[in-house]
């Protein structure tokens, strides 16, 4: 370049921009033989990613509902039937409990514990992004401890101390209630920590300008915070309920009377060594049950989702 | 409640704008506002906490269990030591450092294929003038949005020797090219000789592997994704008019400016990965001989088959303080490569 003059290079650099502009345009840098490769390796991947999806699904809706065990490999089923559906909606398992009972325990547990840690957690969220008091540092380094360890690492204390809490005949430990305290203890900080750090993206001017217009520091909160804070709070209890909709060891530890089972553990007990009289199309129904719901929920919020977590994640 | 008088408000109004705007962030009772959340985690978080270090230098068991029943024994540092020197007899093959060891070997080798896959795949689709980007783009998040518990137990079994679907698909490959189908009667979970002489792994970790990865490289692509579309074009002009390769571009001006926005996603992937007690639970159990077994998984069998409470608690503080150091380490890192400048 150097022996080049100046304008000769200006020239030279107009022209390559021009040609790039040009291929940016039309789009067809990519030679055709290229395309294929590139094809190629595509769908083998969709293949991959696909290919356990549409074996449980095709299981699922095979029209031979009573498949014990899959002989041949089947990922596009031989026409199409919910008898598999229907098998299970009375008893899934050999547990005395059907299956809308355990949809609806799945679904308060979840819901529950989900919306429980928003409604506490966006007060004190606030109060940690905007703030500045005596002993904030100690308190959110107090939170975020608590992030760092698994919900596993709690499961004893939990179980002895919730163990006695006994009011007549109610155990507190084997009630879905219990379930939803335990999940609560890391839960809640998770929630804290997601929605301070979308709330520290919201400009503080918005609040300001409310408070010079006479509202009330309280009213600012509930008039201005709240609205603006709304997808960040659907989406942290979204990400809650996720983990309290395929919740297992604490309801698993936890839970006695079948009538309280959730689906997650109903699953378990129809995979594996341990479930050989459950035909496998009845577990890939309940897979499906299990899914289908958050997945599609999952998928159409799925462009905030991954921002909601590198939010509450970067920021730590 | 700090309601707002006409007066004060007036006060206010007359007031510089910087004293204003600092009144205001001082006028509600910021622990008020923390006073719900505070309470609920001191009776939910912290206090079970507390009481599981109590617990870890005690033997407390099922005999202490029931709501009357005799306060358990202390007894010191016998957890402790008893969990350091393998001598936990209700476990078979209990191996504490072997565990350990596994896990931290099982997190990176995962999140290093997690990155690896996830980037190329994230480069692939970035290509000017592929066909059917959006498409593609959309069937990979697929792993992302299904749960991991259902994930997990579909896997455990397609991987069955008899019925499973990839015996069933290899079988079938190995046909088109003469192979006997019996020779893809794989036992993936429980086989116990190394498939791979030299390397002490069962099929199982493979097992696990392979369905890790699975589930693991679309975070990695959508993260990278983000990134890439936010490199400016203007590098890779300035780059193909001095004669840089692809190949080039792709080492000096990609992968370092992915870097900024992969270490967060890579940390985020080491401890999803380092307790991602689902996957090892349902697919593999922990088999075959516990070799497959990580600490959180430990730590569930020693409350729910052994009920060895006191154990479980000493087995969570060791849990704690390796999580403690991992995240001293990687937020290291990650401060140290926060910022790059271009």
């Amino acid at each position: 370049m150097s022996s080049l003059s100046a304008p000769a290079a200006d020239a030279a650099t107009a022209k390559i921009k021009f040609a790039y502009a040009e291929s940016q345009i039309v789009g067809q840098k990519m030679t055709l033989p290229k395309q294929i490769f590139f094809q190629l390796i595509l769908l083998f991947i969709t293949f991959t990613v696909l290919f356990p999806i549409l074996w449980v699904v095709s299981m699922s809706v095979d029209p031979r509902a009573d498949i014990m065990r899959p002989t041949s490999l089947e990922l596009i089923p031989p026409g199409f039937s919910l008898k598999a559906y229907a098998d299970i909606l009375e008893k899934p398992t050999s547990n005395p409990v059907n299956l809308p009972t355990l949809f609806l325990n799945s679904l308060l547990l979840a819901g529950g514990s989900a919306i429980a840690s928003v409604l506490v957690g966006v007060f004190a969220a606030y109060s940690f992004s905007r703030f500045k008091f005596a002993g904030r540092q100690v308190l959110m380094l107090a939170v975020i401890a608590v992030l760092i360890l698994p919900n596993v690492a709690t499961l004893a204390p939990l179980f002895v101390l919730l163990n006695r809490v006994v009011i007549g005949d109610f155990n507190l430990r084997d009630s879905l209630l219990g379930v939803g305290l335990a999940l609560l203890t890391t839960l809640l900080p998770f929630s804290i920590w997601n929605l301070k750090g979308y709330i520290d993206t919201i400009p503080k001017e918005l609040e300001e300008a409310a408070m010079i217009d006479g509202c009330s520091p309280n009213q600012t909160f509930f008039r201005i915070m709240l609205p603006l804070a709304t997808p960040a709070i659907a989406i942290t209890a979204f990400l809650g309920f996720m983990s309290g909709w395929t919740e297992f060891y604490l309801s698993w530890q936890f839970l006695t009377n079948p009538q309280n089972f959730t689906l997650a553990m109903t699953l378990y007990n129809m995979t594996g060594q341990f479930a050989s009289s459950t035909p496998w199309s009845h577990f890939s129904a309940m897979s499906v049950i299990i899914a289908l719901p958050v997945s599609v929920v999952y998928l159409a919020l799925q462009k905030y989702m991954t921002g909601g977590l590198t939010i509450g994640g970067v920021k730590g | 409640m700090a309601t707002l008088t006409r007066e004060q408000a007036r006060a206010q109004m007359t007031a510089p704008g910087t004293t204003r705007r600092k009144s205001f962030w001082k006028l509600t009772n910021p622990y008020l506002y923390l006073l719900p959340a505070m309470a609920v985690m001191a009776v939910m978080t912290y206090y079970p906490m507390a009481y599981g270090i109590w617990m870890s230098f005690t033997d407390y068991g099922l005999k202490n269990l029931r709501v009357n029943s005799a306060a358990p024994d202390f007894v010191g540092l016998q957890n402790y030591i008893a969990i350091l020197t393998n001598n936990v007899p209700q476990i078979a093959n209990f191996d504490f450092f072997y565990t350990l060891f596994f896990n931290l070997f099982w997190t990176f080798s995962n999140v290093i294929f997690h990155v690896v896959i996830g980037v190329l795949i994230a480069v692939l689709l970035n290509a000017k003038g592929l066909w059917f980007k959006g498409v593609y783009r959309a069937i990979f998040v697929l792993p992302i949005v299904i749960p991991t518990l259902v994930v997990a137990n579909v896997w455990r079994n397609m991987f069955d020797p008899d019925f499973g679907a990839i015996n069933q698909f290899l079988a079938s490959m190995g046909g088109l090219i003469g192979i006997s189908p019996a020779t893809f009667h794989i036992r993936w979970i429980e086989s116990l000789n190394p498939p791979i002489p030299g390397i002490p792994l069962p099929l199982a970790y493979f097992a696990l592997l392979i369905t890790n990865i699975w589930l693991g490289w679309p975070f990695m692509t959508i993260v990278a994704t983000g990134a890439l579309q936010s490199i400016s074009k203007d590098f890779y002009e300035a780059a193909s008019i001095d004669g840089a390769s692809p190949t080039q571009q792709f080492f000096s001006i990609t992968l370092p400016l992915l870097r900024p926005a992969m270490v967060p996603a890579i940390i985020y992937g080491i401890t999803l990965t380092f307790n991602l007690f689902n996957l090892i639970y349902f697919v593999s159990g922990g088999g075959p001989l516990r070799e497959t077994e990580i600490l959180v998984t430990t730590a569930f069998r020693l409350v729910n088959e052994q009920s060895l409470y006191g154990v479980a608690a000493a087995f969570a503080m060791y849990i704690a303080i390796i999580l403690l150091i991992i995240t001293l380490v990687t937020n290291r890192i990650s401060r140290a490569t926060e910022s790059y400048d271009v």
